[in-house]
């Protein structure tokens, strides 16, 4: 049956802004679907209001809104663009969420738009537990005992009748927000409190723990004729108890006999069916009793997830390409496999390699939160590795995590803690467990022991004691062995090397440099070989270029006689780094391919588009590290590589690539020291005769105090050589100052602090530019929102500036342009300015693609890391004409999104540490519209009247002063503490006195969370008097109360406010800002 | 201890043997299955093959006493990247090491079988030899292309029974016959199965459809099946080349012009020569657990568990329609008689290892049966 004639436009929503639970996987799945709708004649309408996405390139979908992902919005973008057709399951549940309530409210029927790919019905059947149960009830499947709470007396009755521990999962939330695992009913009550807050229908379940057992996960495709496949099998290191996001997975499933496996598949396809999933892929959980196989169905997402996305790479099969043509009525034996070109997409994909995933986390980010695994998902990104053995994937993905460890276990061996601390630790599924499960086996400590304590499948302890029990050989490796390079050496080499050991662990072994190690083994000729990801292990030849590194004894793959480039990717997700870095790189590689060359992908993240299979010629899934690298390089022999769009990671190898005579294309690694390296780039601007603010460099807490003393408090203090912000912090005085030295750093001559003079209540500018050297292209000069102090990271920011003078606009492009010249900048480089009283002082230089390249281009219409490569690869910049590209007329707004919400108890106060995990964008025609939509699509939704509560400490009166007049003036009631109420009320600004928390109840707290509060401006800029004030913040995010926690983030949403009086918010199309239509 | 895998075209693997010295010959084949290594074991239609299984950890479940498709192991040699020594399932009862080790069956590991299957792919199926005396390899290069070509070899005789019996769901049960007659014990309706080396689980999902087996030898002629009076006759899976085994499809022509038939497998492929087709050995065969069929009757896609090295010519069949078809190479999978009532498939609709799609095929046969004989 060809595909379905009746419709003829169709709209995919996104995912929105990477959260905690949604990442890049959702714009490798929304651009996988829309290339595949496209391809089919549809004509694709796409939401989605992240711009650091490839699905919203202008060229992608036929109409792109870059608009909140919210009902209204969504609704207004309907009833103009009047598709045939919503497919809602490839956007995450944001997209499944926000299609749900279109179709409840009846938009979707009066506007005759078809819901594809999973019905009202289905969503329902699979997303509220009540139904979910029912079904599975109806198909003979088993599920943990369960209740459904709907309010707290629910939970009280039904903790009465589940016995403890009991898990606590919301309904329709991501990520599992605001579940978690209770052993006692206090526990319980506090939880499920939390969950009910989360869930969007306030409902949660709690069900019966089955904590420990095997956790298994299934990837189904079905079509419209109930043709089943199974893509892929996962099973769980960590145990039930750890959200599958927040565990190390692997694939294929290694410990199910096939009659259980067996088993499992005919589960997952009775499930499609009896939620009546019509097309598409969905994914299903499934646990397993250890001790007796019984087995139990954890959930089903009737919809693409994050697992499809490792699925897909950790196959080669394209779920998302294939769920796309499949909901437009196409059937599985109808679509060809690419890979193999001679067969269909109806088959299940085989692999002869074993992938392992492991999440990424970040809790020295959120300072209170507490490094304790759950079931609400906490990790920010993943590495995937593929090897030929678990043992070999694993040290591969442990060490393409950029944490340090150079496979499984850090290089200085800090002292293990004795046995009944490790095995007290270990209870506690925590992000480094999977280390002191090798501490555990180095000190002695049974494998059983540790099984009880972890309850990780015996199979996988052994398999972790296959290694550690490798390293120990190594270390009992007699040296002169290694001295004499002799037999014994490169059998015990290739022996580790199969392993997945890495050169740095043979050098900490062997008390050798990774160099030396690296020597040895040029002499040895050891190398990696590449295999093939190719969906059938071998069975038919294969054609996508898809490949990873092993220690094996074939040759498949030959290199190719074009001229060939190699790009280096971001690796894994983190803050500070993520999907804008990977949208970049994608960017290169069709450059590349733009121009003829061969563009070769490095890269490490499953969740990303440039991992997948058809982004560039050749794509290597393997760690980021010098040795991985240099590999491919050898293999390969590329004309060069590109370093400056995958972020801090490759920037961090350009050095030693460029020593082992890598040819680095585009800025060279000494213009990026230059910028880097305090003292040369103190040359640098002042032979540019440029300012920046009075800083120093120190290695003792003496030091700091003398020069903080010389340039004056407030000052930023930060470890040199950081990525986001990290550990940064603004100091008030010499006792800040000791106690940061106290707390935070471990100072050493490598890693000096670094020290700048904090200009209080100065604008902060960032810079994006594009230079060949000669000519500079100044793409974007984005004034931030939040005054400088504000990781730029997570301030908002506008382009084109909105209060920035003419005078002071054209000196920061005089600058740029200068330091881009001085810098020979060959690529993009983003500047970061500091504006105070008029003057303009420089804050930091990066010759690299910056965080902010998407925005820019997205805003301006100019495909900045598109034309960055040709730059790259020797086309002039006057050529390229980057000037006459650039679309004006609109004002875009980008906001940060933070996940404070998966880290209860930490404050949402900014600061110069960055912790946004993604960013939205918002474009209309004025900056208050523009900086609305922001809001929106960041998840704020700003009140047109009511209820304003403020509480500022006294060095933001003054400057709060203008935007709570708006606030009055647009009709809101501004409630205050007692000094604050006073003060208003003396400058003429009425305002009625609520009591703090440490007064008589019911106070401030009380008031938000019974409603009465429509949002909440709180204000600690400056020294802090801190947690006063935190239980505001913190209740306020909680029950979902917009608020902002600075006086220029005040003024921009009151200006909002009042813009929009009066007036709905408008939708339209890039397309159409760019004039293209 | 060191072991090689020597190939007639003069290709060395070399690798570890898990399983004590020794040495092995056979036809090399490879299995894309990622699990059920024990039911390839004990399948008989692997006699006279060393299987190399594509997923590189093998053995991590172990072995049970009831994952098992005949009384012992049939391959002639097991080859895998990694074997595991300590398994982890609940249902383990021995490791795969001591499992070949005790059945006397050799099994090599640290093999790079993707380069071996890549092998396979390019230049064909081809015979081997393993060998833990590793010191003139070349010799273990003769000894691979001193071992029979499995094209003309008929193996069934060598895997079938010794006598008739009955199968009590979980093993064998030898029945004595008075004068060649049997006497029936259930209402069902009988069967009678050529055992040319049967996959225990046919069996099962026979009983479980209601049927009354009794499974002969592949020596039993027409004169002898008809004798027991089934009802059906059913030709089970087996190893060898069809074409080979002349005395079977005789049997089977006359059979099957008399009563309702189905075959699976080297089954389908009796069936095919006794109607008058003829077949052919593909290049590297099918073994695996996911290739797609298309039931042509239904239009339905089913993942199907495949083991075997010859195939029906799809244009030689006369008389007969196609009832599925491979959607990999486009090879015949199945066939039904266009006046007569036999059906026949080329793959496992047992599964077991493998996905359960396919069983259809066993009701359609009860169906067949009780459409013509009223039973």
């Amino acid at each position: 049956m060809p595909k379905r004639t009746d419709i003829k436009k169709i709209m995919i929503i996104g995912s929105g802004p990477i959260v905690i639970g949604q990442a890049c996987e959702f714009d490798y799945s929304g651009s996988q679907a829309t290339k595949a709708l496209k391809e089919e004649g549809y004509e694709v309408v796409l939401v989605n209001s992240n711009p650091a996405t490839i699905m919203t390139d202008p060229e992608l979908a036929d109409r792109t809104y870059i608009e909140p992902i919210e009902p209204d919005t969504v609704a207004r973008i309907l009833e103009r663009e009047r598709p045939d057709a919503l497919l809602p399951t490839l956007g995450g549940q944001t997209a499944l969420n926000t299609a749900v309530a279109l179709a409840e409210s009846g938009v979707l029927t009066r506007l005759g738009v078809e819901l594809v790919g999973a019905s009202l019905d289905v969503i329902k059947k699979a997303e509220s537990r009540e139904l979910f149960c029912q079904a599975m009830d109806n198909i003979g499947l088993k599920i943990p005992r369960s209740g459904i709470c709907r309010t707290m007396d629910d939970v009280r009755k039904w903790g009465g009748m589940i016995p403890f521990p009991i898990i606590v999962r919301p309904a329709f939330t991501m990520g599992g927000t605001g579940g978690g695992v209770a052993y006692n009913m206090e526990d319980l009550e506090t939880i499920a409190g939390r969950g009910l807050a989360a869930s969007m229908k306030s409902e949660v379940m709690l069900e019966e723990s089955i904590l420990g057992w095997k956790e298994f996960e299934l990837e189904v495709m079905r079509d419209k004729n109930n043709n089943c496949v199974i893509i892929c099998s996962i099973e769980n290191l960590d145990p039930m108890g750890v959200h599958t996001g927040d565990s190390i997975t692997v694939a294929p499933a290694q410990t199910l006999t096939d009659d259980e496996y067996q088993r499992m598949r005919d589960a997952a396809i009775a499930i499609m069916g009896e939620i009546g999933v019509e097309t598409g892929g969905s994914n299903v959980q499934f646990a397993i009793n250890p001790k007796n196989g019984e087995m139990v169905v954890i959930e089903m997402n009737p919809r693409v997830s994050r697992s499809s996305a490792l699925a897909s790479k950790a196959t080669g099969f394209p779920i998302a390409k294939i769920a796309a043509k499949l909901a437009v009525g196409y059937t599985l034996d109808e679509i060809p496999n690419d890979i193999t070109r001679e067969t269909m997409a109806s088959f299940e994909p085989t692999i002869d390699y074993c992938v392992v995933k492991i999440p990424r986390f970040t809790f020295e980010k959120f300072p209170g939160s507490e490094d304790y695994l759950t079931t609400s998902m906490k990790s920010v990104g993943e590495a995937m590795s593929i090897g030929r053995t678990f043992k070999e994937a694993l040290q591969k993905g442990l060490r393409s995590l950029e944490t340090g460890w150079p496979g499984l276990g850090r290089l200085s061996g800090a002292k293990a803690p004795d046995r009944e601390a490790l095995l007290a630790r270990m209870r506690r599924p925590h992000s480094t467990r999977i280390l002191d499960i090798r501490h555990a086996i180095l000190s002695g400590i049974s494998l059983e022991d540790i099984f009880e304590a972890t309850w990780v499948d015996p199979w996988f302890l052994r398999q972790i004691k296959e290694i550690v029990d490798m390293e120990t050989a190594l270390r009992a490796f007699p040296r002169e062995h290694v001295a004499a390079a002799d037999a014994a050496c490169r059998e015990m080499l290739m022996a580790a090397k199969t392993f997945g050991f890495s050169d740095p662990q043979l050098a900490a072994a062997w008390n050798l440099t990774p160099l030396a190690v690296r020597a040895l083994r040029q002499k040895f000729g050891i190398k990696p070989t590449y295999y093939l990801v190719d969906t059938c292990a071998a069975e038919f030849e294969a054609y996508t270029p898809y490949y990873y590194s092993t220690y094996e004894t074939g040759q498949e793959l030959a290199v190719s006689d074009r001229r060939r480039v190699v790009i280096l990717g971001g690796g894994p997700n983190r803050i500070g780094q993520g999907i804008e870095f990977d949208y970049c790189c994608c960017h290169a590689s069709y450059a590349l391919r733009e121009m003829g060359v061969e563009s070769i992908m490095v890269n490490s993240n499953p969740e990303t588009v440039s991992t997948d299979y058809d982004t560039s010629d050749r794509l290597y899934f393997e760690p980021l590290t010098f040795e991985d690298v240099m590999s491919i390089i050898e293999f390969e022999k590329p004309e060069g590589v590109i370093v400056q769009f995958g972020g801090q990671t490759p920037l961090n190898l350009a050095v030693p690539l460029l020593k082992a005579g890598v040819n680095i294309l585009g800025t060279t690694p000494d213009s990026i020291d230059r910028a880097e390296d305090r003292e040369r780039f103190q040359a640098l601007l002042q032979k540019l005769g440029l300012r920046q603010p009075p800083n120093g460099t120190v290695l003792s807490v003496e030091q700091a105090a003398r020069i903080a003393d010389d340039i004056g408090y407030p000052v930023v203090v930060r470890p040199s050589y950081v990525l986001g912000g990290r550990a940064m912090e603004i100091v008030y005085d010499e006792a800040d100052l000791v106690n940061y030295f106290a707390k935070a750093v471990v100072v050493s001559g490598e890693h000096p602090i670094l020290i700048d003079k904090f200009l209080v209540h100065a604008t902060e500018v960032d810079v994006d530019a594009l230079s060949d050297g000669t000519d500079t292209y100044v793409a974007g000069i984005m004034e931030h929102i939040e005054e400088a102090g504000i990781h730029s990271g997570d301030s908002a920011c506008v382009l084109p500036p909105h209060a920035l003078a003419p005078e002071i606009v054209a000196e920061i492009e005089r600058q740029t342009v200068a330091l881009a010249r001085e810098l020979q900048v060959v690529g993009l480089m983003n500047i970061q300015f500091a504006v105070k009283d008029g003057e303009i002082f420089i804050l930091e230089v990066n010759p690299r693609a910056s965080r902010t390249a998407p925005f820019v281009s997205k805003a301006t219409g100019v495909p900045l890391a598109k034309l960055a490569t040709k730059v790259i690869m020797g086309r002039p910049l006057k050529e390229l004409d980057p000037w006459s590209m650039r679309k004006t007329g609109h004002v875009s707004v980008k906001e940060s999104v933070f996940p404070f919400n998966r880290f209860p108890g930490v404050d949402v106060l900014l600061g110069p540490e960055m912790r946004s995990t993604g960013e939205v964008m918002g474009v209309d025609a004025s900056f208050g519209l523009a900086f609305m939509k922001s809001q929106l699509a960041a998840g704020q939704v700003l009140p047109s009247s009511g209820k304003v509560f403020i509480s500022i400490n006294d060095d933001n009166k003054g400057p709060l002063l203008p935007a709570a007049r708006l606030f009055h003036e647009a009709g809101f009631e501004i409630l205050a503490t007692k000094g604050t109420a006073a003060y208003f009320n003396a400058k003429g600004i009425p305002a009625r006195e609520v009591r703090k928390v440490s007064e008589h109840r019911p106070h401030v707290v009380d008031h938000i969370k019974n409603g009465e509060i429509d949002m909440v401006v709180n204000i600690m800029e400056g020294k802090r008097t801190v947690q006063d004030s935190m239980a505001i913040r913190q209740t306020a995010l909680l029950y979902n109360v917009p608020y902002v926690t600075t006086a220029a983030g005040a003024m921009a949403a009151v200006q909002a406010i009042r813009e929009l009086a009066g007036q709905g918010l408008g939708v339209k199309s890039i397309q159409e800002y760019y004039g293209a239509v | 201890m060191k072991a090689i895998l020597a190939l007639e075209d003069g290709a060395l693997f070399p690798g570890e043997s898990f399983t004590g010295q020794g040495t092995a010959g056979g036809e090399v084949i490879f299995n894309t299955g990622m699990t059920g290594y024990q039911e390839v074991l004990t399948d008989p239609s692997y006699h006279g093959q060393m299987v190399c299984m594509t997923y590189p950890h093998i053995g991590n479940y172990g072995v049970n006493p009831d994952d098992v498709e005949s009384a012992k192991i049939h391959v002639a040699g097991f080859i895998v990247k990694e074997c595991c020594k300590t398994p982890s399932n609940w249902r383990a009862s021995a490791s795969l090491p001591e499992y070949l080790t005790r059945q006397g069956v050799m099994g090599i590991e640290g093999i790079d079988t993707r380069a071996l299957t890549r092998h396979l792919r390019l230049h064909g199926a081809m015979r081997g030899y393993i060998s833990t005396d590793v010191s003139d390899p070349e010799a273990l290069v003769a000894a691979a292309r001193a071992l029979p070509s499995m094209e003309g070899q008929g193996l069934a005789d060598r895997v079938t029974c010794d006598g008739p019996y009955r199968f009590d769901g979980e093993k064998p049960v030898p029945v004595t016959l008075a004068d060649g007659v049997y006497a029936w014990p259930g209402p069902g309706p009988r069967v009678v199965v050529y055992d040319m080396g049967i996959k225990w689980n046919i069996l099962r999902l026979l009983l479980g459809q209601g049927f009354d087996v009794l499974a002969v030898p592949s020596t039993y002629t027409a004169e002898q099946v008809k004798r027991l009076s089934p009802d059906a006759v059913f030709l089970s899976n087996g190893p060898g080349d069809p074409a080979a085994l002349t005395g079977l499809v005789a049997a089977t022509a006359i059979l099957a012009d008399e009563y309702p038939t189905a075959g699976i497998c080297l089954g389908h492929q009796l069936l095919g020569l006794a109607l008058g087709g003829s077949t052919f050995k593909l290049k590297f065969g099918h073994h695996g657990l996911n290739h797609p069929v298309k039931d042509l009757e239904t239009g339905r896609i089913e993942i199907s568990s495949q083991n075997h090295g010859f195939c029906v010519d799809i244009e030689s069949l006369k008389d007969v329609r196609p009832t599925h078809l491979n959607l990999n190479d486009r090879t015949l999978e199945g066939f039904a008689h266009n006046t007569k009532p036999i059906i026949a498939i080329q793959h496992h609709p047992e599964a077991a290892p493998g996905p359960h799609d396919c069983r259809f095929f066993f009701r359609r046969f009860r169906d067949m049966v009780r459409e013509h004989t009223g039973k």
